[in-house]
């Protein structure tokens, strides 16, 4: 049975993975509808960025931010390393592609008629979006929201750089079963990795289900 | 009111550079080839082409000039689409619903006029992606009206509808030319949907303009593309005057023709008193010096030459007036040479034809 601690670190992961999810929906819209929108020469720089962490090992990206955000780092005492906070951070960056991607196919998908239309029918820009674009980018959101999501709860290499391993604070799910491996708990290792394998297929399950005629970018 | 219209836009190979100044009352049909520039211009009076550079205005109201540009979404116009573009995730009523929200209680036209004008009352709880294609057209239409415009813009709303569709819509437009005084720039390529709906003509070649006016005056212009072409014709405006039941024919006095001038039709349907467009082919009209006596064509009308032009090495192109009405008739140069044919000289035209312009 899992214990009080494994307990802890679910509901750490769970926070950490809504709330980065929350943050990268609130970043990431703007981003994408930006990147599929213009037509600036820097483009593909931007989309490179974004993806970059697609291809980066995680203890990179873990790495940089452990420089950035660590006590001998340019935010010196209020240093963000070690905390949930800087797990939160960590996440935002390496989960960005994973809701950004789905938006920005999704916002490339629709149509241009249908916004000349909604201002030709007096909506301005922002009244276009939310009622227009929004609505006709659903299963674009829906993906990139669960994609956002699972790609966080089963993040490692940044969370152990980042975050390190302190039960209650910043112990996930990924990285207590590790923790259990190493002492040979084989018995609880099984337990959260069997929940992470039947939580992960049920969510992708969900998006493909949802999204039969969509293009879903995967992970 | 007027629309003055001062734009141009360079694209790639395509130039556009459109002056002129149209009434804002009435049809006006913005008429020419594919390519000439006839969408380019519609969508940048609706401000969507915001490359286009220049000057518009409705009235006393500045759209765009040298450092202004109001954006489409503050212009009185109301769009309608060549496909529709109903938005997919709204049922019908919810189309109707997003333009009537945003324009607010103004003095347009009320929702069920509107409706009931589009004939779209079984339409409404309907899903847009399961619609009809005449169906989407009278949709958008009805949208379009919501927005209570003062420029209604059509792009071609009948060129992507098969034949039943287009009648369906048609009647759409014509009730619309009657019922409400929203001023309509439509465009089109198809000379009989010009015929039928337009008040004046605005002529587009390789994005300028080549020449606008009344439609009758300008169909029949023999400087212009239009009377030189194979389906030539001129369009008279008429009243029903009598039915005969015997003969099942219908009696039409045509508006400004003057004493005695009047048009026999075919069929006794129309109801005495109703306002009806004829269309006259120029190749179905021919001159004779003498009004002929033992003929069978009933339509003989006393007409004044008013100029000719050569139209191909054997045919001439005669324009003529019934009165204040301007005809046209192709003949033979032979012909011409034959009855000494010259401007001012009176004679009769003999109409083999007339339609109905439905």
């Amino acid at each position: 049975m899992p214990t009080d601690a494994d307990i802890a670190a679910l509901l750490i992961t769970l926070k950490l993975a809504g709330l980065t999810t929350l943050i990268l929906l609130i970043i990431g819209t703007p981003l994408a509808w930006w990147l599929a929108r213009t037509h600036w020469r820097g483009k593909p720089a931007v989309e490179a960025l974004v993806a970059l962490p697609l291809v980066l090992p995680p203890t990179v990206l873990g790495f940089y931010l452990l420089v950035l955000l660590g006590a001998n780092g340019p935010l010196g005492e209020h240093s963000l390393a070690f905390t949930f906070t800087g797990l939160v951070i960590g996440s935002v960056f390496y989960s960005l592609p994973f809701v950004v991607q789905p938006l920005q196919g999704a916002f490339a998908a629709i149509d241009r008629g249908y916004m000349e239309a909604a201002a030709t029918l007096r909506a301005s820009p922002r009244d276009t979006f939310f009622s227009v674009v929004v609505p006709l980018a659903r299963p674009g959101f829906l993906t990139a929201t669960v994609l956002g999501f699972a790609h966080t709860v089963g993040e490692f290499g940044v969370v152990l750089m980042i975050g390190g391993n302190i039960p209650g604070s910043t112990q996930v799910l990924s990285i207590a079963i590790y923790e259990h491996v190493e002492n040979l708990e084989y018995a609880r290792a099984h337990w959260i990795s069997g929940g992470l394998l039947l939580l992960s297929f049920a969510l992708l399950l969900m998006v493909y289900g949802l999204n039969r005629r969509f293009k879903v970018v995967g992970p | 009111m007027s629309l003055e219209i001062g734009l141009r836009l360079s694209r790639g190979d395509f130039a556009l550079a459109v002056e002129a100044c149209l009434p804002a009352r009435g049809v006006t049909a913005i008429f020419g080839p594919s390519g000439c520039g006839k969408t380019t211009l519609l969508r940048a009076i609706a401000g969507l082409e915001p490359q286009v550079s220049g000057r518009l205005r409705l009235g006393d109201e500045t759209w765009q000039d040298k450092a202004y540009f109001l954006p489409p979404h503050q212009r009185p116009v109301g769009y309608v689409f060549q496909h529709a573009v109903l938005f997919p995730h709204l049922s019908v009523r919810g189309n109707l619903d997003f333009a009537r929200r945003r324009c607010g209680d103004g003095p347009g036209p009320g929702f069920d006029e509107v409706v009931e004008l589009a004939g779209i009352e079984h339409l409404l709880s309907r899903a847009t992606p399961n619609l009809s294609g005449g169906e989407r057209q009278r949709v958008a239409l009805a949208r379009a009206l919501l927005t209570a415009p003062r420029l209604l813009l059509l792009d071609e709303p009948l060129a992507a509808l098969d034949r039943q569709a287009k009648a369906e819509l048609m009647p759409c437009l014509e009730r619309l030319h009657e019922n409400l005084s929203i001023p309509v720039l439509y465009v089109s390529h198809a000379i009989d949907e010009v015929a039928r709906l337009a008040d004046q003509l605005l002529l587009l070649a390789d994005g300028q303009v080549e020449a606008s006016g009344p439609l009758m005056e300008m169909l029949t212009r023999l400087d212009l593309t239009l009377a030189g072409s194979e389906e030539a014709l001129a369009v008279i405006e008429a009243t029903v005057s009598a039915i005969d039941r015997d003969y099942h024919l219908t009696r039409l006095a045509f508006a400004g023709g003057g004493e005695g001038r009047e048009l026999w039709l075919p069929g006794d349907h129309l109801p005495v008193g109703r306002k009806v467009r004829l269309a006259v082919h120029a190749r179905d009209v021919s001159l004779t010096l003498r009004p002929p006596t033992q003929s069978s064509i009933l339509n003989i009308i006393p007409v004044c030459v008013d100029a000719l032009s050569s139209s191909g090495p054997a045919q001439t192109l005669v324009r003529l007036r019934a009165g204040e009405i301007p005809l046209l008739a192709r003949v033979t140069r032979k012909s011409e040479t034959a009855l000494d044919l010259h401007a001012g000289q009176a004679l009769f035209a003999q109409v083999k034809s007339v339609s109905l312009v439905e």
